[in-house]
């Protein structure tokens, strides 16, 4: 049946896509009179070149992570969970409110509370539009995206009014105590050669065990099994005595902690505060990771390594050549999302077609 | 892992040492772009007149959202720059944070205090300078009400706000000042559309002399003021030209000068840490006067204007700072 | 050129000779990957005839007719459409071509009208009305000369499938086909309703229109056609006069053995009452009542025969007892209420009290198509203690078990790894009797076991049924094939419009009877 090997599905497709991306992007670099050559070199100097460039990649990418796990996760239920962006908002008032409300003596103490608050808070924000979609059937492409404006709102709200530290101007909460700051690579790397510039902390190491429990969860669990078959026919898994509404409501459940799970790298690792838009898209960028990870956890975790490369050399581009604006760098990335996930069938037909003739000559 | 060990050894040392031998000047220009034609356009024609004078070069980025504060700035100390020059108050939380990881960096930071050890702060006294387009404020209207808009909710524009109503009532005790903030959110500083609407609204309420302070919202307030045949105030720099016998005069705030006076300090090995306060004295604020507003500015008016300053220099007039108690006399 | 109308011939095969047949293939080759899916076909259909082809599931009968239609291209080979060769890029060279075809689901939009849907895709130009004028023009013509009688204002989804059938017949010759290919287009119809068809499909005969009837069902071919080819895995093993041939010689060359079209079974021993349903209604979304008050009993140790034309309440009847819908009544399993609505009213519960179900369509509920057959075996049971270590599953446990399923079930091929989608219809439908059966059920609900099944599948699963049935178990079978209810059945239940018309003993009616109550007359009144 399937006409390509595995590692060709895996690996060889995304390659030739990502090849693709970069020549486009590289023709766009040249259209604006800049070198292409030097700018795909500053562009990987600065996010894999340097320990200070893995510091921010892993970071950026273990954003990403939790954020493409939670769409994933939904994927296999054939749910579109395009809220990424606001559970993972709610998330970090979730962290905030753990590590501001009790003094934590270590952060081994805090790390684990601040991950069942930011899952928590998460969840609960997957919750409404997951009851929705299960119980009146309002599509959760409409309601995830629609939260996404409410949590926006809803965080504007408190950081200006509740949260804001009295005399402070900026809408931000109070830097969070000693006791509840995450060890960065620095305290763990410094061996690496990380910096006390790495915003890469330990929350790194909880995305990682995401990854190997959302395995588990998808490919080993009568969980997983159940939200898989759900994803692939509603009717037969009713037949089978899977009930919709409590799959749909436990995989948005999952998928949305697995989102507020992304900031306890960013809020509580990284800014130790929570700021307005902590989420930077991230929620956003965890679809095509999803996409381009194939919804597998192993793929995730490249797609979103590739994504924290993209956006730390993104950045650096930036320092580096000014003449390539922040926009410039937002085309690229899109290109690369456009090749890898939107495009993936341009790419796919003629690989197919090449291995079927070659098989065809072999036999 | 012992690849990478040796990868990332080797690597960091480069890139990062490559940089820290030129020691240049950093600036961070802050959300809103570096033309904003006002706080933000100040500060690079600083650093431009800095680069033009010396000869020398600098960094520069910016900023494109609140989360990337600390990215940039530790990238500034990272590739050497010296001293790292942030604008604005929002900039003073992640300062702190970052300055005790780069003792050997100097920081200035415009607009808030940091206590760190290798921060200089430099605060402007706005309110003084708000006083002053307030008195030319309130002799220019005929309606007797005046009005300000404000980009942000923080207390750092209500001390605009309440120089400008104290200038305006100094002169006109009766008049009226309708004070409109744009937003609570850091979007308020780029929101023309919204400055444009309120500008609308202040107009309909009897308004004929309205003040900006809020970045480039501003630019929309004063192209409303201008179609809608009313006097406009800018701020920061000198914003008289944006609209030609529509402006009546603009509050400068010589953020170019703090940023020049950054760089130059630090080129000479100079550099201060502390609070430096820029006021009507030392020309950190000020009114301005060219030619595209010389004609709305009668003899009087500049008689008036100057006067007032003299005396605020000299501390016969008290303009109060908003920010040292929360509260405002003139409304 | 005045405007065309259906009777004009086609600008593309102009003038083709009389003598030439309407179609002829040479050697057409076609592989998917390994497996060869039409191996040097060569045929020929003679203008103005009915020409059947048959075979088994897999035999290639699709493959060839998508490759005519132009879904396909083929390896190697040739068409010669009205003795010219031709090449079908795409569907809408079959149509220039003057090739219509009718599928088996058919592709028609449920919310415009007959008359839209018919114009749809040849529209004249861009205004609708003249093209609407014309075909409503023509469908009137076509309805008197054919019986092909549709309201053309009708509104698809209002109208019965054979209904839905006749505009689909309607489209393909709007588009001023010649030759008209069917894909089992009685698999839906009532026996009413299929003898219509034939009538019209004599009709277009007459008319000098070439039909291709694709089926599998002998009786259709022996009535109807006048010359048959039989496929057997991917290659045609005859072409015959239909006249000159007899049922079992066509099933031989279809199969390439004899075939039990009677299943040996000893008489049934029934035991006591295990299922018993009374007054049991159910009311669908839009209102309509689909079950109207059904009383019926299966015993252990006996097989209740369910016939009926579908779409008369067998499928509702199924899915409430497989847990799968609410209903109102009260059903037993063996003397206990089983929940008609509220959470224990879901297949988990009633596989838990002892109910198996093997449902109609496989492809819909019994499989989970992108799953490898072992994580199929686990499906509706992957809570069991057998299957489950804790919260993970024993996969090991499971793959050891499919094996042994797939061996005693003799399912090919017998790799656990495969998806169920790589399974042939038998094999897939073997897949699922395997799982349910070996549970060991009191009750098993059956729905159309051998549908879209090839012949030796079929002996297998009816042996196996039988099996069950001896070992005491109660078999709820429902199916729409009479030759089935007949073979397997102890017992024969007749369902019209939502309700038990009757039951008949096998040896006590025929088929005449039947199908006159499956039509919603009482068959004692004839």
């Amino acid at each position: 049946m399937d006409t390509m090997p595995r590692w060709a599905d895996i690996a060889l497709i995304p390659l030739i896509n990502l090849t693709l991306a970069l020549l486009v992007s590289a023709l766009v670099i040249a259209l604006i009179g800049e070198n292409p050559a030097q700018a795909m070199g500053v562009m990987i100097r600065g996010a894999v070149g340097s320990a200070y460039g893995w510091g921010y990649t892993l970071y950026y990418a273990t954003n990403f992570i939790f954020t493409g796990l939670a769409v994933a996760v939904a994927f296999h239920a054939r749910l579109f969970n395009i809220g990424g962006e606001g559970q993972a908002a709610l998330g970090g008032l979730g962290v905030a409110i753990v590590c501001l409300s009790v003094p934590w003596p270590h952060w081994t103490l805090a790390l684990p509370a601040a991950v069942l608050g930011g899952a928590l808070f998460g969840a609960a924000w997957a919750a409404i539009p997951a009851w929705l979609q299960a119980t009146r059937g309002s599509h959760i492409v409409i309601t995830t995206i629609m939260f996404n404006f409410i949590a926006s709102a809803l965080l504007v709200y408190l950081l200006v009014n509740v949260l804001k530290v009295p005399g402070s101007m900026a809408p931000e909460t109070a830097r969070f105590p000693e006791g509840a700051r995450l060890p960065s690579a620095y305290d763990w790397g410094a061996w690496m050669g990380f910096g006390r510039s790495a915003p890469l902390n330990v929350a790194f190491f909880v995305a990682l065990a995401c990854c190997v429990a959302v395995w588990v969860l998808i490919w080993k669990t009568r969980l997983g099994y159940e939200i898989r078959a759900f994803g692939q026919s509603e009717a037969a898994a009713k037949y089978a005595g899977i009930r919709p509404v409590r799959t749909i409501m436990i995989t948005m459940l999952i998928s949305g902690g697995l989102a507020g799970l992304m900031a306890v790298n960013a809020v509580q690792g990284e800014a130790e505060r929570l700021v307005i838009d902590s989420v930077q898209g991230a929620g956003f960028v965890g679809i095509a990771v999803a996409l381009m990870g194939r919804s597998h956890p192993l793929g995730v975790l490249l797609a979103a390594l590739l994504f924290g490369a993209l956006y730390q050399g993104g950045a650096e581009l930036e320092f580096e050549m000014p003449a390539i604006s922040r926009e410039m760098i937002v085309v690229i990335q899109a290109l690369v999302i456009l090749f890898t996930g939107a495009l993936d069938n341009m790419v796919r037909g003629p690989v197919e077609g090449l291995f079927r003739r070659r098989r065809k000559g072999a036999t | 892992m012992t690849i990478m060990k040796s990868l990332f050894g080797a690597t960091a040392i480069v890139a990062l040492g490559a940089a820290a031998a030129t020691a240049e000047p950093g600036l961070i220009i802050d959300l809103g772009g570096k033309f904003d034609k006002s706080f933000n356009e100040s500060a690079y024609n600083g650093a431009q007149r800095w680069l033009e004078e010396s000869g020398a070069s600098y960094r520069e980025t910016e900023l494109q959202s609140e989360a990337q504060r600390e990215q940039s700035m530790r990238r500034m100390a990272e590739s050497g720059a010296n001293p790292v020059v942030v604008l604005g108050f929002a900039n003073a939380s992640t300062l702190e944070k970052v300055a005790p990881d780069y003792p050997d960096t100097n920081f200035t930071i415009v607009d808030m205090v940091v206590d760190q050890p290798n921060v200089q702060s430099v605060v402007f006294k706005e309110h003084e300078g708000s006083f002053l387009v307030g008195v030319l404020a309130a002799m220019a209207s005929d309606s007797g009400t005046v009005s300000f808009i404000g980009g942000m909710d923080v207390p750092l524009i209500s001390k605009f706000a309440c120089g400008y109503a104290q200038g305006v009532k100094a002169v006109n005790p009766d008049a009226n000042v309708i004070v409109n903030m744009t937003g609570t959110t850091p979007t308020a500083w780029n929101d023309p559309v919204k400055g444009a609407e309120l500008t609308r609204a202040q107009i309909s309420q009897g308004s004929d002399v309205v003040y900006a302070a809020a970045g480039g919202t501003g630019i929309g307030v004063l192209q409303a003021a201008a179609d809608e045949g009313i006097l406009s105030i800018g701020v920061d720099s000198n914003q008289n030209y944006l609209h030609p016998g529509y402006v009546l005069t603009s509050m400068v705030k010589r953020v170019d000068n703090a940023v020049y006076e950054a760089f130059e300090a630090g080129a000479a090995g100079e550099f201060q840490p502390g609070i430096k306060v820029m006021g009507l004295d030392n020309n950190g604020v000020g009114w301005a006067l060219d030619e595209n507003n010389e004609p709305l500015i009668t003899e009087s008016m500049k008689a008036t204007v100057e006067e007032t300053k003299t005396r605020i220099i000299a501390g016969e007039i008290t303009v109060h700072d908003y920010t040292t108690d929360g509260s405002c006399p003139a409304y | 050129m005045t405007a065309p109308t259906h009777t004009e011939g086609r600008p593309a095969a102009a003038a083709p000779s009389q003598t030439a047949p309407a179609i002829e293939l040479r050697g057409i080759s076609k592989a998917f990957g390994a497996v060869q899916a039409n191996k040097d076909i060569s045929i020929r259909v003679e203008r103005g005839t009915i020409h059947g082809i048959i075979g088994e599931n897999g035999a290639g009968k699709s493959t060839l007719m998508s490759i005519l239609y132009g879904f396909y291209k083929a390896d190697s080979g040739e068409i010669l459409i009205g003795g010219q060769r031709t090449d079908i890029p795409d569907s809408q060279a079959a149509i220039r071509a003057g090739i219509g075809m009718v599928f088996q689901h058919f592709k028609l939009v449920e919310n415009f009208t007959v008359l839209e849907n018919v114009v749809l895709g040849a529209e004249d130009g861009a205004f609708l009305r003249p093209s609407l004028v014309k075909a409503r023009r023509l469908l009137v013509d076509l309805a008197r000369e054919y019986e092909l009688n549709v309201d053309p204002d009708a509104k698809i989804e209002n109208l019965g499938v054979g209904m839905q059938q006749r505009v689909e017949i309607l489209k393909a010759l709007y588009r001023q086909a010649d030759i008209l290919i069917l894909d089992e287009p009685t698999g839906v119809l009532t026996p009413s309703e299929a003898d219509h068809l034939f009538r019209i499909l004599r009709g277009l005969r007459d008319e000098g229109k070439t039909i291709i009837l694709i089926t599998h069902k002998l009786r259709e071919i022996m009535d109807v056609t006048d010359n048959v080819s039989v496929m057997r895995r991917g290659e045609m093993t005859a072409t015959v006069r239909t006249a000159d041939t007899s049922p079992s010689e066509l099933a031989e060359l279809m199969v390439g053995r004899k075939v039990l079209l009677r299943v040996d079974k000893t008489p049934a021993r029934p035991g006591p009452v295990v299922l018993k349903v009374e007054n049991l209604k159910v009311t669908d979304d839009k209102g309509v009542e689909r079950l109207r008050g059904i009383d019926l009993e299966v015993r252990a140790g006996e097989i209740l025969g369910v016939a009926g034309v579908a779409g008369n309440g067998q499928s509702e009847l199924l899915e409430v007892l497989g847990g799968i819908s609410d209903a109102t009544g009260t059903v037993t399993l063996n003397g206990t209420p089983l929940d008609l609505s509220g959470p224990r009213a879901d297949g988990r519960s009633r596989r838990h009290a002892g109910i198996a179900h093997v449902p109609e369509d496989r492809h819909r509920l019994g499989l989970i198509l992108d799953f490898t057959a072992w994580e199929n075996t686990g499906f509706g049971y992957h809570d069991l203690p057998d299957y489950c270590r804790g919260a993970l599953m024993d996969q090991t446990a499971l793959r050891n078990d499919t094996r042994g399923k797939m061996e005693r079930f003799d399912v090919r091929p017998a790799d656990c790894w495969l998806h169920a989608k790589s399974f042939s219809g038998g094999n897939q439908q073997k897949i699922v009797l395997a799982r349910e059966i070996e549970r060991n059920p009191d009750l098993l609900l059956v729905g159309q076991p051998t549908r879209g099944v090839d012949i030796g599948a079929i002996e297998f699963i009816h042996q196996r049924l039988i099996e069950l049935r001896d070992a005491g178990k109660a078999i709820l079978l429902v199916s729409v094939e009479l030759d089935e209810i007949f073979a397997l059945s102890d017992r024969i239940a007749v369902m019209f419009d939502g309700r038990i018309m009757g039951e008949r003993l096998p040896g006590q009616t025929d088929e005449t009877e039947l199908g006159m109550m499956m039509a919603g007359m009482d068959g004692k009144a004839r």
